[in-house]
């Protein structure tokens, strides 16, 4: 019957390698976005893993990216891509005698690091504890909504908690596409052009220092900081995880200014330096202070150093 | 002598010369007779030269309510203005020593009891330091944080909290408030 009719396509017997195949066509193509028929969107599409690409397809990359986010915050931007330096590994100290929790690092660091104002993301998270109370390892009870009319509080000491930029990041282990890694100075990075946002990272995460990306970034222009590096402070994406990189786009230049954090804050708590150079501060206070890291019995083994001076 | 010789020994004379100026230059502060970089001290306004009203003054020794500078409350160990401050030259300090330092190099007056902080603001792990990490490091004089005749750190207002995930509400850009620092003096 169909064999008689079959000079009008309608009525043409299709086989099941020719269903196949169309149906695999019509599918890919639903994928492609036409509406923004824009080369730039195809390039972003196959964009390669930043680890493959060479220093051409890098540099294409960094200026498709300067077009799109000039158009976007109609400010010039500058990416830097720039690598570790050599014989560098960083290392923080935060001394908790001193820290009065006075939230001045957590809005400093959200001005130098783009940081999504809405939906809300801070990299720095001050915890607030009464004295006597079990702390070390449970802080995720921990009260960071505090505001009293002055700090510090009597009867409380303060903890921030960021990234802690793990020797042996649990963060790195789980990600099912390779969009974050530990780089050469310690730094774990973030390719937020390969992040899936399954957020695996942050349950893996014993810090709670990784944040996503719920609804698309927003930054008053007057607020943007152009001067950004890709794995750092670049805008990002919504449906993507972010997270301190030490303020990479300063700290990766020779010479490398002190991250936002620990320049603005007020009681000198916050310390900074290369673990590899015996004269740096960080050095000094591993030495002669009584530092520990926090969840150490994970063997995440933290670049994050607390101590109390006093 | 001629030119040729000049010209050696001028060559002679400025190679230690810039050599010498390059290292000088290396240690690059903001008061180069300092042993340290630091910023100068933070007086009141009109307040130095201490000299300017105090050179024609009888100096009074005994311990007493001041009557011209009532604003200044020690509290700071159990000591009086000539622990410190020289009666003989208001416009530099005195050490128990009685070696006399300048305003500018106070970290000297300090260290004498604050030995251990003294140690540790020397390199660089008391106190704010700003600047480069691996390179030229901006110092502070002890007095910019802590008053030296009430040197306990004073309180600071809170910048806000982060916003509960239940109270995120903002429906226009314009809602979303500036970043807090910017509103901050300091």
């Amino acid at each position: 019957m169909l064999k008689k009719t079959g000079k009008h396509p309608l009525y043409k017997s299709v086989d099941r390698r020719s269903f196949l195949k169309g149906t695999a066509f019509g599918l890919a193509s639903l994928a492609i976005p036409f509406g923004t028929s824009d080369a730039s969107v195809w390039d972003a599409f196959f964009q390669k893993h930043f680890r493959e690409m060479d220093d051409d397809e890098i540099k294409s990359v960094i200026k498709r990216m300067e077009k799109e986010y000039a158009d976007e915050y109609k400010t010039d931007f500058k990416i830097k891509t720039t690598g570790p330096l050599p014989g560098v590994k960083f290392g923080y100290g935060l001394d908790l005698s001193l820290c009065i929790g006075c939230r001045r690092c957590v809005y400093a660091c959200v001005k130098e690091n783009n940081q999504s104002r809405d939906p809300q993301i801070h990299w720095i998270t001050v915890l607030q504890f009464k004295n006597g109370e079990r702390w070390v390892n449970v802080f995720e009870e921990a009260d960071r909504y505090y505001n009293p009319q002055e700090v510090p509080e009597e009867g409380h000491f303060y903890m921030p908690v960021q990234c802690q930029q793990c020797e042996n990041p649990p963060c790195v282990k789980v990600c099912p596409t390779q969009a974050t890694w530990k780089e050469r100075d310690g730094i774990v990075v973030i390719d937020y052009n390969w992040c899936i946002g399954c957020r695996y990272c942050m349950a893996a995460c014993p810090y709670g220092a990784r944040h996503f990306n719920w609804g698309k970034p927003h930054i008053d222009k007057s607020e943007i900081n152009p001067d950004v590096h890709y794995f750092g402070n670049r805008p990002r994406y919504k449906g993507v995880v972010e997270k301190c990189t030490f303020c990479i786009q300063r700290t990766r230049e020779n010479p490398g200014r002190y991250p936002a954090c620990v320049e603005i804050c007020p009681v000198g708590a916050r310390k900074f330096g290369n673990l590899l150079d015996p004269e740096s501060e960080i050095r000094y206070c591993i030495e002669n202070k009584r530092v520990f890291r926090l969840k150490e019995d994970l063997n995440t083994s933290p670049k994050f150093y607390y101590f109390f001076s006093i | 002598m001629n030119l040729k010789s000049i010209s050696k020994i001028f060559l002679i004379v400025s190679i230690p010369v810039v050599f010498l100026s390059l290292l000088s230059s290396h240690a690059i502060s903001a008061d180069e007779t300092t042993d340290y970089p630091v910023p100068p001290p933070p007086f009141s306004e009109g307040i130095f030269p201490c000299s300017g009203c105090h050179a024609g003054m009888e100096v009074n020794t005994n311990i007493r309510e001041l009557s011209f500078h009532e604003d200044i409350k020690l509290k700071h160990f159990d000591g009086w203005c000539f622990n410190c401050h020289n009666p003989d030259n208001r416009d530099v300090l005195r050490l128990a020593s009685g070696k006399i330092i300048t305003f500018k190099e106070s970290e000297y007056l300090c260290g004498q009891c604050h030995g251990e902080k003294f140690r540790n603001w020397k390199v660089g792990v008391h106190g704010k330091r700003t600047g480069l990490w691996n390179g030229r490091k901006e110092y502070r004089l002890c007095v910019h944080c802590h008053s030296p005749h009430q040197p306990r750190f004073k309180p600071l207002k809170p910048l806000p909290p982060p916003v509960r995930p239940e109270d995120s509400k903002y429906k226009t850009i314009e809602q979303i408030p500036l970043n807090p620092l910017n509103s901050i003096k300091e």
